[in-house]
């Protein structure tokens, strides 16, 4: 049998992941270097800019050995955010070791710590490594050290290397082929193949990358996805070598692609698992959840003449991510758009960029909303994540939203700052334990509307970038909720209606008018921003009356330069939206998503 | 008919007001090249139209010339150029040049409109705008512009200066009344961040007055100069009459054409612009190799002509028509809004702003446009 090796890098964010990444890929000269580029598997721009991973990449390397024996490394990336937690642990899934970076100069910090509970929940070898050896200054006694206590790994194990000069790279290849087992699985036993990403090719149809754990798998094979229960014939099977490159077949501990006149990636769910339609494997592989949204957020072209042009970048952008739901919704503000689902709040500003930027949509996002449920007197229920719907409140007999079971792993020092703000958010049943000395994991209950506008931005800065967070879903809880609406002018604008926690409203009535005064420029007459529960005002701002706006001389004949000020503050204009006789600038919308950062 | 105007930029100044972005340069030894270069231009130029009923002489400081310096100038243009008779011709002084001499020449010559740059008559507030001219110069060159009968005196005054409110602003433009002016500019001062005030202003060396101040400021002089008999025309203009406004800015608040010659002048003629090189260097470079010193051109489609019809036309008492002004859906509501605050007069066919509507007239272009 072949010398495989499946693995992946995990490090906390920037501690040169995607660089290490690129060293391997020219040490195999997969490419040729007038090729290179860097961050060579973060395909989006996206990514590249925010130095994040989205959506993950695999690459299958060769390898030969010191010993002589050539290996196959497939080296599989893995996205960084917790809105893709599920998306990672398939990642996981598929390799037998992971590759556990700690920068030198920072040392270990609370994704270090993540990651590595995650690879030992999935039983994986870990291969730790002291990344940017080329650091001036750094101790490396020091982080020695906190991998001896912090991470309870041997120090001695550790392979030192830096992704930028390529120093040590070498001796961490050697170490992943000595200490990460190769795979185990029969080529004989039924097939079975984990899926654990798949993208969109306009040519191809969806392009599925799997690890086979059992068995073998050809082109012309009908195939079955057990959740899914649909089947396909393959064209194609093969690795990902940057390029797609087809072979005859895989097998057992490989890790590939299949390309099967599958036409979107909606059809493929990530965890499922493929067998052959004649001859299938008992069950499905364990770890398999259905990915639901939990945030939504309607989306709305900021010139309602654009409407076609978002319908058709909508389509396009879903053909690549399966986790996006959408359907039809529209606004007295806002016109025609869409309610949208995400995984999280980061996933939504994915989307939001790549709409922007990919797709050169002019679009504004609506308030996100968890979904809630009501029970009316008449015993019906009714799920509601837009405002829009929300009920009679004559009529509801019961308000319930979704709690999670928050994990956050911090250093002992920031317990109260964390303490603060958990508690801020109405979390409650805390629990602590002590993985290592001086680190601390405490868990609340909290509800998840109180989560998904910046409490993951909050806890990095409260914890200045040490505190890692996760969260599982647990259930509904009975709440006491209301609708707040915001009015400009007296006119509602429905598209910043939300529902909130009644404690909360006042607070989050004010926040938005605050930002709204902010966001609204000034205009020749005063505009009064209020917000209201039904017809009770709890909040209140007011944008002042601009008093002078006029160019003071305007002549000489240069009437050019005046004209062009103009086109380019009406070209800001067309960024506005019309409620009422005031003009709200798309910024306004945007902002009133953001909460404070103090 | 109406006839096209002339607008000539004379780009010298003995000092540079640091609050001033137009073009100037303080190099006098290079008159005498810019007057040749003016002379070859206009020839250059002379097919553009049959003959002006404006000439504005522009700048700058056109008044830092020499009279005889100026007769050639003047000289220069008419033998390229038809001014027709009874035309308008203005040029912009220094108190600090208006000597007798210069006055004779330029009643020889026919200018017959004097717009005297005074900006205060009060010697800190001089200093601060760093005008070479005192109280006492601009007094006697008022004087004597009026002794010279010309049919035009125009006084510029600034408002808006840090610390000012309306006493001591009203007293600038009591002190402009004394000479009884046909024609009063006051405009407020407005920091450009390119210029040496700007950029004090910019790191904190002083602050103009709240925008309520300088609202208030601008109210109060279209009630105050009003009341004394002068028609708020335009945004920063005022005159003893219809007669006396300035015909040649009218031209471009209406849309007509002009010819502009000499650095930085720019043409306009109905549906295109042009502009010429706005340095000295490159000017006269140009004109040396025989080109006209045309720097650019645009060519204005119907919207681009509708926005200027629209931000220009606010600014004067004619407004627009509503036919220009009410082409948007939601434009009828936003008028009939606008004329409940004040700040618009709604005819059958014409949208007129009010000096309150003056204030904020580019805000309510850009909201018709």
């Amino acid at each position: 049998m072949k010398q495989i090796r499946n693995f992946s890098i995990v490090a906390h964010i920037d501690h040169g992941k995607s660089t290490l990444a690129d060293r391997f890929i020219q040490r195999a000269g997969l490419i040729e270097q007038r090729e290179f580029r860097d961050q060579m598997l973060d395909n989006l721009d996206i990514e590249r800019e925010r130095g994040i991973t989205i959506k993950s990449n695999t690459v299958t390397m060769q390898y030969t050995a010191k010993d002589g024996v050539d290996y196959e490394l497939n080296l599989i990336d893995t996205p960084g955010h917790v809105d893709f937690t599920y998306e990672v642990s398939r990642a996981l899934a598929a390799c037998e070791g992971v590759v556990l970076l700690v920068d030198a100069g920072q040392g270990v910090e609370a994704q270090t710590l993540a990651h590595l509970y995650a690879a030992l929940e999935h039983d994986l070898a870990i291969v730790p490594v002291i990344n940017k050896i080329d650091l001036p200054g750094m101790d490396l006694d020091r982080i020695r050290e906190q991998i001896d206590s912090e991470l309870g790994l041997d120090s001695d194990d550790v392979v030192l290397c830096s992704g930028k000069t390529g120093q040590g790279v070498d001796e961490l290849l050697e170490a992943i082929v000595t200490r990460i087992p190769g795979p185990t699985g029969a080529e004989d036993e039924p097939l079975s193949c984990l899926v654990f990403d798949a993208h969109y090719d306009p040519f191809r149809g969806t392009v599925v990358a799997f690890r086979v754990k059992n068995g073998r798998l050809k082109p012309g094979d009908v195939i079955r996805f057990m959740a899914n229960k649909s089947t396909y014939k393959v064209e194609e099977v093969g690795r990902f070598k940057i390029r797609r490159v087809p072979c005859k077949e895989l097998v057992a501990g490989e890790v590939g692609y299949l390309i099967a006149g599958i036409k979107t990636v909606s059809d493929v769910a990530i965890g499922d698992t493929v067998t052959l339609e004649a001859r299938p494997c008992a069950a499905l592989l364990p770890g398999f959840k259905e990915v639901k949204p939990v945030v939504f957020s309607s989306v709305y072209p900021i010139s309602s003449d654009d409407y076609p042009g978002l319908v058709d970048a909508l389509a396009k952008y879903k053909l690549n991510d399966a986790s996006l739901i959408y359907q039809k919704d529209s606004s007295v503000a806002l016109g025609q758009g869409f309610r949208c689902g995400f995984l999280g709040l980061l996933h939504l500003e994915i989307v939001q960029e790549r709409l922007e930027r990919e797709f050169d949509q002019s679009i504004i996002m609506t308030m996100p909303s968890v979904q809630y449920r009501y029970t009316l007197q008449d015993g019906k229920q009714v799920v509601v994540d837009n405002p829009a719907y929300y009920p009679d409140p004559g009529l509801i007999e019961k308000s319930e939203e979704p709690y999670i079971r928050t994990s956050i792993m911090i250093p002992e020092r920031y317990m109260g700052a964390v303490m603060t703000l958990c508690l801020e958010r109405r979390g409650e049943n805390s629990t602590f334990t002590y993985p290592a000395p001086g680190r601390i994991e405490i868990k609340f209950d909290m509800p998840l509307a109180e989560v998904i506008f910046d409490f993951y931005d909050r806890l990095k800065s409260v914890t200045q970038g040490y505190g890692s967070f996760d969260y599982e879903l647990i259930g509904y809880r009975e709440s006491s909720l209301c609708k707040v609406d915001i009015l400009v002018n007296g006119e509602p604008v429905d598209a910043l209606s939300c529902m909130v926690h009644r404690d909360r409203s006042r607070q989050r009535a004010l926040q938005i008018c605050e930002r709204l005064e902010e966001e609204i420029p000034r205009q020749q007459f005063k505009i009064a921003i209020q917000g209201a529960i039904g017809g009770q005002i709890i909040a209140r701002t007011t944008v002042s009356a601009f008093r002078k706006d006029v160019t003071a001389k305007c002549y000489g004949g240069d009437i050019t330069r005046k004209r062009k000020l103009l086109e380019k503050q009406k070209k800001g204009k067309a960024r506005m939206k019309m409620v009422g006789q005031v003009e709200i600038p798309q910024s306004a919308f945007v902002a009133v998503l953001k909460t404070d950062g103090d | 008919m109406l006839r096209p105007g002339l607008y000539v930029h004379v780009p010298f100044c003995r000092t540079k007001c640091p609050y001033c972005d137009f073009y100037s340069e303080c190099a006098p030894e290079r008159i005498p090249a810019y007057l040749g270069a003016i002379e070859r231009e206009a020839h250059l130029r002379r097919e553009a139209h049959p003959a002006y009923d404006t000439l504005y002489l522009g700048g700058g400081t056109p008044s830092s010339l020499s009279p005889d310096e100026l007769a050639t100038l003047v000289m220069g243009l008419r033998s390229a150029l038809t001014l027709e008779p009874g035309a308008e011709i203005t040029l912009e002084a220094n108190p600090a040049d208006l000597g007798q001499p210069l006055l004779d020449a330029l009643a020889a010559l026919g200018v017959n409109r004097i717009s005297v740059g005074v900006q205060s008559f009060d010697e800190r507030e001089l200093r601060f705008l760093r005008r070479r001219h005192s109280v006492s110069q601009a007094r006697a060159a008022l004087r004597r512009v009026r002794h010279q009968g010309f049919a035009s005196l125009g006084v510029d005054l600034i408002h808006g200066l840090p610390l000012q409110d309306w006493e001591p602003w009203r007293q600038n433009l009591e002190a402009a009344l004394d000479f009884e002016p046909e024609h009063i500019s006051c405009y407020g001062l407005t920091l450009d961040e390119h210029t040496p005030l700007g950029q004090a202003a910019k790191a904190g060396e002083f602050e103009l007055p709240s925008e309520a101040v300088q609202a208030e400021l601008y109210l109060r002089t279209s009630e105050l100069l009003t009341r004394r008999g002068y028609e708020h025309y335009e945004v920063s203009n005022f005159a003893l009459g219809p007669a006396h406004r300035s015909r040649h800015n009218q031209k471009y608040w209406h849309g007509e054409p002009y010819l502009g010659l000499g650095p930085a002048a720019h043409s306009f003629e109905g549906h295109s612009r042009s502009w010429n090189h706005r340095t000295l260097d490159a000017y006269l470079a140009a004109l040396d190799a025989g080109r006209l010193p045309m720097q650019g051109f645009e060519t204005l489609d119907a919207g681009q002509l509708r926005l200027e019809e629209l931000a220009l036309g606010l600014r004067t008492v004619e407004g627009v028509s509503l036919q220009v002004a009410a082409q948007n859906p939601g434009a009828p509501a936003l008028l009939t809004r606008l004329e409940a605050e004040g700040r618009v007069q709604l005819l059958p066919d014409r949208v007129l702003p009010t000096p309150r509507g003056f204030l904020v007239a580019d805000a309510i272009a850009r909201m018709l446009a």
